[in-house]
């Protein structure tokens, strides 16, 4: 009886469509998000992630349609993050099928509304998404906000820290510099987070090879999240996990077609 | 027709829509009659055990779990659904632990492990003559909790380990329970729904 590692395709939605960008910029069409989550949910995805990069109020309803539609036909664990700042807003989430949320800027903003959120709704619906990058900071990483545009002047590992004390049931690590780069996770912040924290752990950030998903499972990651490389079909969601299975990390079989 | 059992705990439409894949109709209600009418009963939950089981007692939900028992109709918990049905819980509590239905008697208590929440696809360990299980004895379910029963109750058990073996199914007659969640658990959790509704 082993528990499997996650393997989680993000979807980037604004305005009903999923795009893909490098650093969080350029961003371009990579299709249907409802579509996508079905496909994904067949390939063997073992949760899928929804973020909201919408900046308008009418982009963030439709995205409360691609969850509720999505979570219609797609029996895995949904998290749906972007834009979140009050626990009316989980709970508008949660009803339209999202299972988990993540939030980010508005936490660092007021972290007692991590707090407000587990005492409501349960730890285990609340994510703490850390865009973070390398930085002179103590522990050489800090926070970001504004899709890494920003510096939050926060240090990423004592943030988590907090988070853990406030009640987040989870990490999402993004590392701002390896984003869409394709170039490996940033293993040394996967690392330094893990040691502070004993939530599970999304890596996030820079997957390319079948060998950057392993790497971050050494450094700690509980789940691997990745997004490019599965839109742009450079690797499948089964090409991962038979790597990973063949190289004796556990994970739950694709599922016949 | 299938009732889900509505006292104020998460999101019910995904558990509506995967029991109503099984080709029952299936209703998300509060009402007592109804609940306790139904062919089967689904008692979900998300959140602490003591929240859980004070809104199972705002909608009567204990002695509707104890009527049903009593007239031989089939009851399903799940996750927080299937801790509430032993007699103790000791999630949040600074003393003695809290009380539950007491369908089964033990305590629910914290895993020993070292990440928590226990949290994704784990498979089990399951009894030959499982009905739940049948023809998915080898598959992954989708599980998040920290909290757990740790000893054997009623006439099947299923197990999972994180950290220590706990207990991730329990078939008892009338009374079934996962501590995973099957409405999350892709094919896998839909069959053993089906499995479900097909005994009833």
């Amino acid at each position: 009886m082993t528990l499997s590692v996650r393997i989680i395709p993000c979807l980037d939605v604004t305005d009903g469509r999923v795009v893909k960008g490098v650093n969080f910029t350029d961003l371009v069409d990579a299709g249907d998000p409802v579509e996508m989550a079905a496909l994904y949910n067949t390939e063997g995805a073992d949760e899928l992630t929804f973020l909201d990069i919408s900046a308008s109020v009418a982009g963030r309803e439709t995205t409360l349609e691609v969850v509720r539609r999505t979570a219609e036909q797609v029996f895995i664990p949904l998290t749906v993050g972007g834009g979140i700042r009050s626990v009316e807003d989980v709970d508008r989430l949660l009803r339209a099928g999202a299972d988990k949320i993540s939030i980010n800027t508005s936490a660092l903003a007021r972290p007692q509304l991590i707090a407000e959120i587990a005492d409501r709704f349960g730890s285990q619906v609340l994510v703490l998404s850390v865009d973070a990058r390398r930085a002179r900071t103590d522990s050489g990483f800090e926070v970001t906000t504004h899709g890494g545009r920003q510096s939050a002047g926060v240090d990423a590992i004592a943030w988590v820290e907090q988070a853990c004390v406030l009640g987040v049931g989870e990490i999402l690590l993004n590392s701002m510099d390896a984003d869409g780069t394709r170039a490996g996770y940033d293993i040394g912040m996967i690392t330094a987070v893990r040691a502070v924290s004993k939530v599970p752990l999304i890596a996030s950030g820079g997957a390319g090879s079948l060998e950057d998903f392993s790497a971050a499972l050494d450094a700690g990651a509980d789940a691997l999240l990745a997004a490019s490389v599965f839109h742009f079909g450079v690797h499948r969601i089964g090409d991962v996990k038979r790597y990973l299975g063949a190289h004796n990390y556990p994970v739950r079989a694709v599922p016949a077609q | 027709m299938i009732a889900i059992l509505d006292y104020g705990s998460g999101n019910l439409r995904s558990a509506e829509r995967a029991f109503a894949t099984a080709g029952n109709e299936v209703v998300v209600t509060s009402d007592r009659t109804i609940a306790l009418e139904a062919e089967g009963l689904v008692v979900p939950g998300v959140g602490a055990f003591a929240a859980c089981m004070s809104g199972l007692n705002g909608v009567d939900g204990a002695a509707i779990v104890r009527e049903r028992l009593a007239k031989e109709r089939p009851t399903l918990g799940i996750c927080i659904g299937m801790q509430i049905m032993f007699s103790h819980g000791t999630e949040h509590s600074d003393s003695a632990p809290h009380p539950g239905v007491g369908v089964w008697d033990g305590t629910v208590s914290l895993l020993a492990a070292p990440i928590l929440p226990h949290m994704g696809w784990n498979t089990v360990e399951v009894d030959l003559d499982s009905i739940l299980f049948k023809g998915i004895e080898a598959e992954s379910f989708y599980f998040v909790h920290s909290y757990a029963a740790k000893s054997a109750v009623g006439k099947m058990q299923a197990w999972s380990t994180q950290g220590e073996r706990f207990l991730a199914a329990v078939e008892d007659g009338y009374m079934s329970a996962t501590q995973f969640h099957p409405e999350k658990s892709g094919a896998a959790g839909l069959a053993l729904i089906k499995n479900w509704v097909g005994s009833l």
